[in-house]
C-alpha cells in the first residue's frame, strides 16, 4: 500500500477489524463521524476472520512462528506539554494457542484407494495416545504442516512421506473399497490446497439466530445488502451413540420418523406453552430446568431434545434461563426457515467485512497492516487526546476503540482467563447423509463424564465454505482442558480418521485443526487501566449467536455519540447526492473497500431484494 | 454536519418517483391505444405482437391484449418457434404476477397448440410456483391440466403430495388433491367406501401426524372425515308402495331426483299417469306420488301386479298387490341397506377400532379439542351407532361447551344421528311406528325413509316447523309433536291418511299457519291447546270454516 500520509485528525480510530469494532465504525461513519479503521494484520476481522484453505496454513504458521514481536520504538518525541504515552502491545498472540494440525489424507491422488500405513499411524497417535504424548504429536504435526505448505508450491518432496511407500507395500487389488463406499471420492491433500481458495474456513463457529440482534442490525441498518445467507436446514442430536434429526419446527414434528404420535403431540403441546410465561413457569423459576421438563412427563427423547437442542443448556441450568432461551429459539423459527438459525454465504467473516464496507461508504479510512503503537493522553483529562501509528504519524482523535489484545496485561482489569476449544475438520461426508447433500446442521453433543457440550456446524459446500465432495465441520466448547483434549474424543466417537473403510460407516475426516482462543464474554468493556474516552472490545464468546458483540458494539456507540441513532437504514444509492469535489472521503473509502472486501461480490442488491422478500413472505406460521 | 453524505428528501424522492411514473404511464397508455386501433383494423403482425408483449409484461393480467395476442399467433401460425417463445413469455409475466390467470390460460393454450410439448419442464414450473405458494390455486389448476395431458402416474402424483404435505400440512389443496387421487388409485373397490381400505397405506399414518402434531389444524381432519366418509348410494328405486283405496302409487328413492323416465305398468300395460312430487317446492325429491285411473285397482278381489320402470338408470322394482289386501309395498329394509353408515367387513372393523382407540388417545391429551370429539363421533357411528349411542350424546354435550359458536350446528347434527338411530330401532323392531320424542331435536331429517310410517311421535323437542319435506310421511294416521317450539306446519300438507295431530303447547300464532291442515281430507282430531293461536277471536268458527272435517278440536 502506497506509504501516503493519513489525514492528522478523525473523530474516532479504531483498532482491530473484529466484529464489534467493525459495527461501531459503520455506526460512526454513518452518522457523520470521521473514522480511522486500522488493522496489523493483513487480513479483515481479526479472530473473525474466514480464511481460504492456504491462508489459513499461513495463519498456522504465523501462529507456530510468533515469538519475534515488534520492538517498541519510543515516540516520546511526539509527546507535548501535558500528555503522556500508553505504550500499546504488537500482538495479540495470546488469543490463540494449542495449535495442532493433522493430514490423514495422502499428498497425492491415487488412482486406487487403500489405506495408507501412515495414516493408520496417525489415527493410533490421535486417538490412542494419552495426554502425556501430546507434544510430541504437535510438533510433529506442525513440521508436517510446513512441509506441506511447501508442497503446495510445486515442490514434490513431501510425497515421500506419505503415498510413495504405501504403495510399494500392498498390492493395489487388496483393498476393496467399492463395496463399502462406491461413491465417495478420494480427496488428496493436494487437492485441498489446489482448490484451496474455494475454502472459506472460520476462526470462530457461530449462527445467526434469525430474530437475534445481529439479523435485526442487519436489517435495520442494510448492511444485509452486502451479503447473501443460507438458511441452517436441520438440527442434529449425537445420543447414543448416533446421530439424530431434532424435530424443532412444526413441519419437522410432521414429519418426524422416530416420535410416535403421542410424543410429537406432547412435543407440541409444550413449545406451544412455553411461549407465554405462566404462573406454573414462574413456580419453577429457582428449579432446574431439567426438573421442570421432568415434571411435564416428555419422555426421554423429548427431554433431551429440549434440553440439549432446543434450549441448549446444561443439566442444572435454571428453568428460567432455560425457558427464556427455548423461547429465543421458538420466536427465531419460521422466519426464514425450519429452524432458528442463518449462516452468512462465505462465512462467518463476511459480516465484519459487511460493516467495514458501510464504514467506508460513509467515509471511513481503512489500512490494513498498519497499526496504532501508542496512545497519546491529556493528564489533566485523563482523555486520549492522539494516538500515533505504526510509522510514527500523530493523528488526533476524539475517541478510540481497541481490540482487547492489544491493550497490555498491565492495563487490563485481572479477569481469569477463560478459553474456548476449536476443532475444525474438512470431512468426506455429512455425520447424518439425507436427502439432499447440501444440508446445513447444527449438532449439538450433551455432555458427558465432565466433559463440556459440544456445538458441532456441519457447513455443506452450497456455503461456499468448502469444495464439492466435502463437509467443513467446526466444533467448539467451553476448554477444561487443551482443545485437543475437549474435542477428539468426539471427533473419534464421529468420524473415523483417514480413509478406512469404516464399518459404521461413518464420515472420514480428511484433515483436521485443533486449537484455543480467548474467550471474550470473559473481557470487561469497562474498569480497564485507561483513559475514559479509550473503549475496548472483546474477541469472540463461545455462545452460539452474536449477541455479545452486537450489545457491546451498541454500547460503545451509545458512549461515544449519546445523541444519535445507532446505525440508522442506510439510503438506497440513488438517493445519495454526489455533488462533484466534495467527495473525496467516500472515493479514498470506497478505493480502500475494494482491497479487502473481494469475496462480497456483486450480487449484494439482488441478495437483499431476496431477503427482504422473505421476510415478507416467510412470516412465521400461527 | 462535517462529513455527513448528502442524501434527497422525501420530497425529492416523491418527486422523482411521479415523474417516472408519470414516464410509464404515457408510455403505456400510448402503447395500448396503438394496439387497441391495430386491432380495429385486423391487423395481426409482428409488430402488434411486440405491442401486447410489451403491455403484458407489465400488465400481465389484460385479458383483452391476451386474446388479441392469440388472435396474432393463430393469424401467424407457421413455424413452433412462435410458440416456444410463447412460453418463456408467458413465464416472464408469471413473475411479475404468479397468479395472473391470463398468463396460466395463455400457456395451457400455448403448450396445447405445440406438436411435442414439454411436459416435463411444465411441471418443473409449477412445483417452483407451488414451492414458493401452495395455495395458488391457478397454478394448481393448470398443473392437473398438465398431468392430464402428459399421463403422469397416480402414485407419482400421490407421492407429489406427500412431499408438499410434508413441507406443510396445513395446505388443505394437498390433502384435496391427495383424496381425488386414492379413488383412481384403487378402482376396483367402488363400493361402498373406495378409500377406506386401502390396506398399502395405513389411514392413519400421514394424517394421525398432522392432527397430533396440530388438533387445531382443520386441513388433516376434512380429510379425515374424507376418509372415513361412505360412498354416494348407488341411485335406485328403494320403495314402491300401492293402495288401493285411495288409488295411489309413492316411489322413494336413494337420492332426490326428478321424475323425468319413470313409468308406471300395471299387469303388463304401461299407465298413463301424472307423476308429482310430495309438495309443490320440489322439483327434485326423492319421493314421487302418482293416482292411477278411477276404478283400475279399486277391486278388492283382483291381485294386481306394479312395475315402476326408471329408464334413466335402466332400474325397475315390482309390487304386488294381493287380493283382499288394501295396500302393499316393496322395499329393501333399511338395516339391509346400511343406510347411515358404511358396511364394514371384519378387517375394516378393526381398522377403524385402532383409528377410534389412536383418536382416543389423542382426546386424552386434547381433552376440549373440537375436531377430536367430532372425529370420535363420526367414528363410533361408523363402527356401531346404537351401541355408542350414549357416549356420543355425552360428546356432544361437551363439543357444545368448548365450541358454543357453532351449538346450534352441534344440535342439528345430533337430531340427525338420533333420528337415524330412531330409524334403525325401528327397522330391527318391524313396526311403523316412529317415537323419537324428548331427545332434544332441533330439526327434522331422513324423512323418505319414513314413507310406510303411520305413528310419528315427535313430543317434548325443541322443534320450530315441520318442514315441506314432512309430506313424505304418505302413509301418517297420527302426529304427536305435543311440547315443542313449532310455528310452521307447512309439511303436513295433502297426507291423505292422517286423522290426528296433537300439538299441544308449540307456538301457532294465526290461523294462517293452520291452512296447511286443510289438505288433509281425513283430519279428524286436532290438539292446539296451549298454542298462542287459541287466544285469537272467533277461532272455533274460524276453524271450523277452515277444517270442517275435524270433529274433536281441543284448544
Amino acid at each position: 500500500m502506497a506509504a501516503e500520509d493519513l489525514p492528522s485528525e478523525f473523530d474516532v480510530v479504531i483498532l482491530g477489524t473484529g466484529l464489534a469494532e467493525s459495527v461501531v465504525a459503520a455506526a460512526c461513519s454513518r452518522v457523520g463521524q470521521r473514522v480511522l479503521h486500522v488493522d496489523r494484520r493483513s487480513y479483515y476481522a481479526a479472530n473473525w476472520a474466514s480464511f481460504t484453505f492456504n491462508a489459513l496454513l499461513t495463519w498456522i504458521q504465523e501462529i507456530q512462528a510468533e515469538s519475534l514481536s515488534e520492538e517498541v520504538q519510543d515516540r516520546s518525541s511526539l509527546v507535548e506539554e501535558g500528555e503522556e504515552l500508553i505504550y500499546l502491545s504488537g500482538s495479540d498472540s495470546a488469543s490463540i494457542s494449542n495449535l495442532q494440525v493433522f493430514c490423514y489424507v495422502s499428498e497425492e491422488a491415487e488412482e486406487e484407494e487403500e489405506p495408507a500405513n501412515t495414516t493408520e499411524e496417525e489415527e493410533a497417535g490421535a486417538a490412542g495416545e494419552g495426554a502425556a504424548k501430546e507434544p510430541s504429536e504437535t510438533e510433529s504435526a506442525g513440521s508436517k504442516e510446513e512441509e506441506a505448505g511447501e508442497a503446495a508450491e510445486g515442490d514434490e518432496q513431501a510425497a515421500q512421506e506419505q503415498g510413495e511407500e504405501p504403495k510399494a507395500d500392498q498390492p493395489q487389488p487388496s483393498a476393496p473399497p467399492s463395496q463399502s463406499e462406491p461413491t465417495r471420492k478420494k480427496i488428496s491433500y493436494t487437492q485441498l490446497v489446489k482448490e484451496g481458495r474455494r475454502f472459506n474456513i472460520d476462526l470462530v463457529s457461530k449462527l445467526m439466530y434469525s430474530r437475534g440482534s445481529l439479523v435485526d442490525l442487519l436489517i435495520k441498518s442494510n448492511v444485509s445488502r452486502y451479503a447473501e445467507f443460507k438458511n441452517v436446514t436441520r438440527i442434529l442430536t449425537y445420543r447414543h451413540g448416533s446421530v439424530e434429526q431434532v424435530p424443532c419446527s412444526r413441519a419437522d414434528v410432521f414429519a418426524s420418523r422416530q416420535l410416535s404420535v403421542v410424543e410429537k403431540r406432547k412435543l407440541m403441546r409444550f413449545l406451544t406453552s412455553c411461549v407465554e410465561e405462566t404462573e406454573e413457569h414462574q413456580a419453577y423459576n429457582g428449579r432446574p430446568y431439567l426438573e421442570f421438563l421432568r415434571e411435564q412427563q416428555l419422555g426421554d427423547n423429548l427431554q433431551h431434545f429440549l434440553l440439549h437442542s432446543i434450549a441448549m443448556v446444561t443439566e442444572d441450568t435454571l428453568t428460567k434461563v432455560g425457558l427464556a432461551s427455548t423461547r429465543h429459539f421458538l420466536r427465531c423459527l419460521g422466519r426464514y426457515g425450519n429452524t432458528p438459525f442463518l449462516f452468512p454465504v462465505y462465512g462467518l467473516g463476511e459480516i465484519p467485512q459487511c460493516f467495514c464496507r458501510m464504514s467506508a461508504v460513509f467515509g471511513g479510512i481503512y489500512c490494513l497492516r498498519h497499526s496504532v503503537s501508542c496512545l497519546i493522553v491529556d493528564k489533566d483529562s485523563n482523555r486520549c487526546k492522539a494516538v500515533i501509528d505504526s510509522r510514527g504519524q500523530r493523528i488526533s482523535c476524539s475517541h478510540f476503540v481497541v481490540e482487547d489484545g492489544f491493550v497490555g496485561a498491565d492495563r487490563k482489569v485481572a479477569t481469569p482467563t477463560r478459553l474456548l476449544s476449536r476443532a475444525v475438520l474438512i470431512t468426506d461426508a455429512s455425520v447424518l447423509p439425507g436427502d439432499s447433500e447440501q444440508q446445513v446442521s447444527l449438532v449439538t453433543v450433551p455432555p458427558t463424564d465432565g466433559r463440556p457440550a459440544v456445538n458441532m456446524v456441519e457447513l455443506s459446500p452450497s456455503t461456499m465454505t468448502c469444495i464439492p465432495g466435502t463437509y467443513l465441520v467446526h466444533l467448539t466448547c467451553q476448554s477444561v482442558g487443551s482443545a485437543y483434549e475437549d474435542l477428539s474424543p468426539v471427533v473419534t466417537r464421529m468420524f473415523c480418521m483417514a480413509e478406512c473403510q469404516d464399518e459404521e460407516n461413518r464420515p472420514a475426516v480428511l484433515w483436521c485443526l485443533y486449537f484455543n482462543m480467548a474467550d471474550g464474554s470473559g473481557v470487561e468493556p469497562e474498569g480497564h487501566d485507561l483513559p475514559s474516552n479509550v473503549y475496548v472490545c472483546s474477541g469472540p464468546d463461545g455462545a452460539l449467536g452474536h449477541e455479545h458483540a452486537i450489545k457491546q458494539a451498541e454500547s460503545i456507540f451509545l458512549k461515544i455519540l449519546p445523541e444519535e441513532e445507532f446505525c440508522p437504514p442506510a439510503p438506497n444509492p440513488e438517493d445519495i447526492i454526489y455533488d462533484g469535489e466534495n467527495t473525496s472521503p467516500t472515493s479514498i473509502g470506497e478505493e480502500e473497500e475494494e482491497e479487502g472486501l473481494t469475496a462480497a461480490g456483486g450480487e449484494g442488491e439482488e441478495k437483499q431484494q431476496e431477503q427482504q422478500e422473505e421476510e415478507t413472505s416467510l412470516q412465521p406460521e400461527e | 454536519q462535517h462529513g455527513r453524505v448528502k442524501i434527497k428528501t422525501t420530497a425529492q424522492q416523491e418527486e422523482e418517483k411521479r415523474k417516472e411514473r408519470e414516464k410509464k404511464l404515457k408510455i403505456y397508455v400510448a402503447a395500448r391505444d396503438a394496439c387497441f386501433s391495430k386491432r380495429n383494423e385486423g391487423i395481426w403482425d409482428d409488430e402488434a405482437l411486440q405491442l401486447t408483449q410489451q403491455l403484458l409484461s407489465s400488465n400481465p393480467d389484460f385479458a383483452t391484449l391476451w386474446n388479441y395476442r392469440r388472435e396474432i399467433l393463430l393469424h401467424l401460425e407457421t413455424v413452433k418457434l412462435i410458440y416456444e417463445a410463447e412460453l418463456s413469455f408467458t413465464e416472464s409475466c408469471l413473475k411479475v404476477n404468479p397468479k395472473s390467470y391470463g398468463s396460466w390460460h395463455h400457456r395451457g393454450w400455448v403448450s396445447a397448440r405445440l406438436p411435442r410439448p414439454d411436459w416435463a419442464r411444465e411441471l418443473t414450473l409449477c412445483d417452483r410456483c407451488l414451492s414458493l405458494d401452495d395455495r395458488n390455486f391457478h397454478c394448481w389448476d393448470y398443473r392437473r391440466m398438465v398431468v392430464k395431458m402428459s399421463g403422469v402416474p397416480v402414485d407419482q402424483e400421490l407421492a407429489f403430495t406427500d412431499r408438499l404435505i410434508g413441507s406443510n400440512f396445513s395446505n388443505y389443496s394437498s390433502w384435496h388433491y391427495r383424496s381425488t387421487l386414492l379413488p383412481l388409485l384403487h378402482p376396483e373397490s367402488p363400493d361402498p367406501p373406495p378409500h377406506l381400505l386401502l390396506k398399502p397405506i395405513p389411514i392413519g399414518s400421514l394424517v394421525q401426524n398432522a392432527f397430533f402434531t396440530d388438533p387445531n389444524d382443520q386441513s388433516a381432519w376434512f380429510y379425515y372425515r374424507w376418509l372415513l366418509g361412505r360412498a354416494e348410494r348407488e341411485e335406485m328405486i328403494s320403495c314402491v308402495y300401492v293402495n288401493r283405496e285411495e288409488e295411489r302409487v309413492a316411489v322413494a328413492f336413494s337420492r332426490p331426483v326428478n321424475s323425468v323416465g319413470l313409468f308406471l305398468v300395471l299387469d303388463g300395460q304401461p299407465q298413463r299417469v301424472e307423476w308429482r312430487s310430495v309438495h309443490p317446492c320440489f322439483k327434485h325429491s326423492p319421493v314421487w306420488i302418482c293416482s292411477l285411473p278411477p276404478g283400475t285397482i279399486s277391486d278388492i278381489t283382483n291381485e294386481r301386479n306394479l312395475t315402476v320402470h326408471w329408464t334413466e338408470k335402466h332400474t325397475h322394482r315390482d309390487c304386488a298387490l294381493y287380493t283382499g289386501r288394501t295396500e302393499s309395498w316393496c322395499r329393501d329394509s333399511a338395516t339391509d341397506q346400511e343406510l347411515f353408515r358404511s358396511e364394514l367387513s371384519v378387517e375394516k372393523t378393526s381398522v377403524l377400532q385402532s383409528e377410534l382407540q389412536s383418536v382416543k388417545q389423542l382426546q386424552e391429551l386434547e381433552p376440549l379439542n373440537k375436531w377430536c370429539l367430532l372425529t370420535i363421533i363420526l367414528l363410533m357411528r361408523a363402527l356401531d351407532p346404537l351401541g355408542y349411542e350414549q357416549e356420543m350424546l355425552a360428546h356432544f354435550r361437551t363439543l357444545k361447551e368448548v365450541d358454543s359458536m357453532r351449538s346450534a350446528y352441534y344440535s342439528d347434527l345430533c337430531s340427525k344421528f338420533m333420528i337415524e338411530n330412531t330409524i334403525l330401532k325401528m327397522e330391527y323392531a318391524e313396526v311403523r311406528v316412529f317415537s323419537i320424542s324428548d331427545k332434544n331435536l332441533t330439526t327434522l331429517c331422513h324423512l323418505d325413509q319414513l314413507l310406510l310410517v303411520t305413528h310419528i311421535n315427535l313430543s317434548s323437542n325443541h322443534l320450530q316447523r315441520l318442514p315441506p319435506q314432512f309430506a313424505m310421511l304418505q302413509c301418517l294416521e297420527v302426529l304427536e309433536a305435543d311440547n315443542n317450539a313449532i310455528e310452521n306446519l307447512e309439511g303436513v300438507y295433502h297426507l291423505p291418511k292422517l286423522e290426528e295431530v296433537l300439538l299441544k303447547n308449540n307456538k301457532i300464532s294465526t290461523l294462517a299457519d293452520l291452512q296447511p291442515l286443510a289438505s288433509c281430507p281425513k283430519l279428524k282430531r286436532l290438539d292446539l291447546r296451549g298454542n298462542p293461536v287459541t287466544q285469537t277471536a272467533n277461532v272455533e268458527s274460524e276453524l271450523a270454516e277452515l277444517l270442517p272435517s275435524v270433529t274433536d278440536l281441543l284448544l
